[in-house]
């Protein structure tokens, strides 16, 4: 029973992994038709962000996780929508190829500022203890992150009236523009949305991993497998294909290691891809958020 | 007129390369080498991109199973015409199998760029997690982080290891011989339905051709080149390491063939070799991260540039060459 039920929250746990370092991507895929191949280096700045902010100018960490670092990678994000996305609207490769290239320089970037060692933080929650077994409490604070993640996302898309503008953005711009609302405003919000996301995550995730400029590129396959699977729908389309990914990944990192977790997730993304080429939410789910 | 001048310029190139190491020292020649391996490298990209129109953006995943392929053969059959046979239908039969899943799924451009990245990324995790003891396949020891060393360099069939020269020579001889083949094969009929089907995917399939197969069939052959590619690179070193999956790895292939000029065989060639020296010139000092320059040119290319040089260096000959540009415009009037 005890075993049952730490498996679950090791479960749970990794399916919030991946929803914290996918659903930035998976906002602006599903709102703006866009690849954001700099989206792990949004993850990676937000850890940074978080770091320093703790380390340097004394913030508490729950401040400079959940502010500073989305505040400032917000910013990071609004600033390059402006400089160079905007530019390349309607060409998804070209969007692709111009933010990995964004991609690069911003690793370039940071390993000139910071140096290519890990910078670490320490784990400001104790383990829980379930009868014969102890779990963190940092990985349970993840799994309620996670979750109090979808609730507000839900929130701002279903009530309000960004939210409104925006989805009616993606189905269709000309229509927004011609009733009066700016559909540029709404692309570089949403981007700016998407990156903030990132920098929560990439700051959630630093006391974890700890951070190192190239950290993006272990984020990146699974949050893409995750945002790709899902398909259109933002928040269920990521949430099925975390639970699914997370649940495969995880049981078969417990079966055998971590990598061949990975892999499982990749062998399981393929044949979905075959099984459902529009993504879980092209055929499930279809008029959700 | 334009494929003499082209077959001239092939044979030109090919004589000169061979005379080179009778020219210049040994050390240039090996250093040059890699250019040409590199190059080859690109013109595998460039025949699946930008000529089939596959954006495969885990091009580093062929090279880098080839690089492996070859090393393991080579330490458990010796470094004969089998380890290259090996190293270059590993990679084949994995793109085919990746090719399947993806183009019989019928998946859009963005998702099989977004795999073939993942797929190289998880290859590298994967190699890199094969550190300890219990990790060899034969006699080769899979090293993990570290790599494989002491690769064994190509043999003639007699058994002497092929010396410097000789494999730069043979690395030209390949690259020029595959470029060969490609243009070639673009003028076939299949060569043509792999143009028509990059053009207008949706169209070719409804005049009857199967752009499954096709596509299949040219990312095979991208995986296969790319395969080579690796293999030689192998050679080069006598090492290889889970970097060569890496992100940037991947990164440097696209750049090439967009510098050079997506939709060209020659520009993503060019592109390579220019690039590859810059990087070089570029890691001899410590101030600017290449990362960050590589990043930089590859925005500003699709920003500003996005057909790429070679496109750009065309009409600049066009431009100077008077007589031929007044007969083309004559022949668009007719």
């Amino acid at each position: 029973m005890d075993l049952a039920s730490i498996l679950t929250i090791e479960i749970l746990g990794s399916v919030a992994v991946l929803v914290l370092i996918s659903i930035g991507l998976a906002v602006v895929f599903g709102m703006m038709k866009v690849i954001n191949m700099a989206h792990g280096e949004f993850l990676m700045i937000g850890g940074y962000v978080a770091i320093y902010a703790k380390n340097w100018a004394g913030l508490n960490f729950w401040v400079s996780s959940l502010v500073v670092a989305p505040l400032c990678v917000g910013l990071l994000g609004l600033a390059l929508e402006w400089l160079v996305v905007r530019h390349l609207y309607g060409r998804m490769i070209d969007t692709m190829l111009a933010t990995w290239g964004i991609s690069l320089a911003l690793i370039g970037a940071m390993t000139m500022l910071v140096g290519n060692t890990t910078t670490g933080i320490s784990t400001p929650l104790s383990s829980v203890t379930i009868g014969a077994y102890s779990v963190s409490g940092y990985g349970i604070y993840l799994i309620c992150l996670a979750l109090a993640i979808f609730v507000l996302l839900y929130g701002l898309f279903r009530f309000t009236a960004f939210g409104l503008q925006a989805r009616a953005t993606t189905q269709n711009a000309d229509m927004v523009a011609a009733l009066g609302g700016n559909p540029r405003r709404i692309y570089s919000m949403t981007f700016a949305l998407g990156a903030a996301l990132g920098g929560l995550g990439g700051a959630a995730l630093a006391p974890i991993t700890g951070v190192i400029p190239t950290i993006g590129a272990t984020y990146i396959a699974k949050a893409f497998i995750t945002v790709i699977s899902g398909g259109g729908a933002v928040i269920a389309g990521n949430l099925s294909a975390s639970l699914l990914f997370g649940t495969v990944g995880q049981v078969f990192t417990y079966l055998y290691t971590p990598v061949i977790g990975e892999v499982a997730l990749l062998v399981a993304a393929v044949v979905l891809i075959r099984i459902l080429p529009k993504g879980i939410t092209g055929r499930f789910f279809r008029r959700s958020i | 007129m334009s494929r003499i001048l082209q077959t001239l310029a092939l044979l030109v190139v090919l004589a000169g390369g061979m005379a080179l190491p009778n020219l210049v020292e040994l050390y240039t020649v090996y250093e040059v080498t890699v250019y040409v391996v590199m190059a080859l490298l690109a013109l595998s990209l460039a025949f699946i991109w930008g000529k089939g129109g596959i954006m495969c953006l885990g091009q580093a995943s062929f090279f880098g199973l080839g690089a492996y392929a070859y090393a393991i053969a080579a330490l458990n059959f010796g470094p004969g015409l089998l380890a290259v046979a090996i190293a270059i239908s590993v990679p084949t039969l994995f793109a085919a199998i990746l090719g399947y899943f993806m183009f019989y799924g019928r998946i859009s451009d963005i998702y099989v760029g977004v795999i073939t990245l993942a797929v190289s990324l998880i290859l590298m995790n994967l190699v890199n997690s094969t550190s300890g003891p219990q990790y060899r396949i034969g006699a080769a020891q899979l090293g993990g982080f570290n790599g494989i060393t002491g690769i064994p360099t190509l043999a003639w069939p007699n058994g002497t290891p092929l010396d410097p020269a000789a494999l730069f020579r043979l690395s030209l001889t390949l690259l020029v011989g595959c470029f060969a083949a490609i243009s070639l094969y673009l003028r076939s009929r299949a060569g043509k339905v792999v143009i028509a089907i990059r053009e207008n995917e949706y169209r070719a399939e409804l005049l009857g051709y199967n752009v499954a197969l096709s596509k299949l069939v040219t990312f095979s052959a991208g995986g296969a080149l790319a395969g080579l590619a690796g293999c030689l690179f192998a050679n080069w070193g006598a090492f290889v390491s889970p970097t060569v999956f890496a992100l940037v790895q991947s990164a440097q292939i696209i750049i090439w063939v967009i510098v050079g000029g997506r939709g060209t065989l020659i520009g993503p060639i060019l592109g390579c070799i220019a690039l590859q020296w810059a990087t070089t010139q570029l890691g001899t000092q410590q101030t600017i991260q290449v990362n960050l320059v590589l990043g930089l040119v590859l925005t500003f290319f699709v920003l500003v540039v996005p057909a790429g040089i070679a496109p750009l260096l065309a009409k600049c000959a066009r431009a100077v060459t008077p007589s031929r540009s007044r007969i083309t415009a004559k022949e668009k009037q007719a």
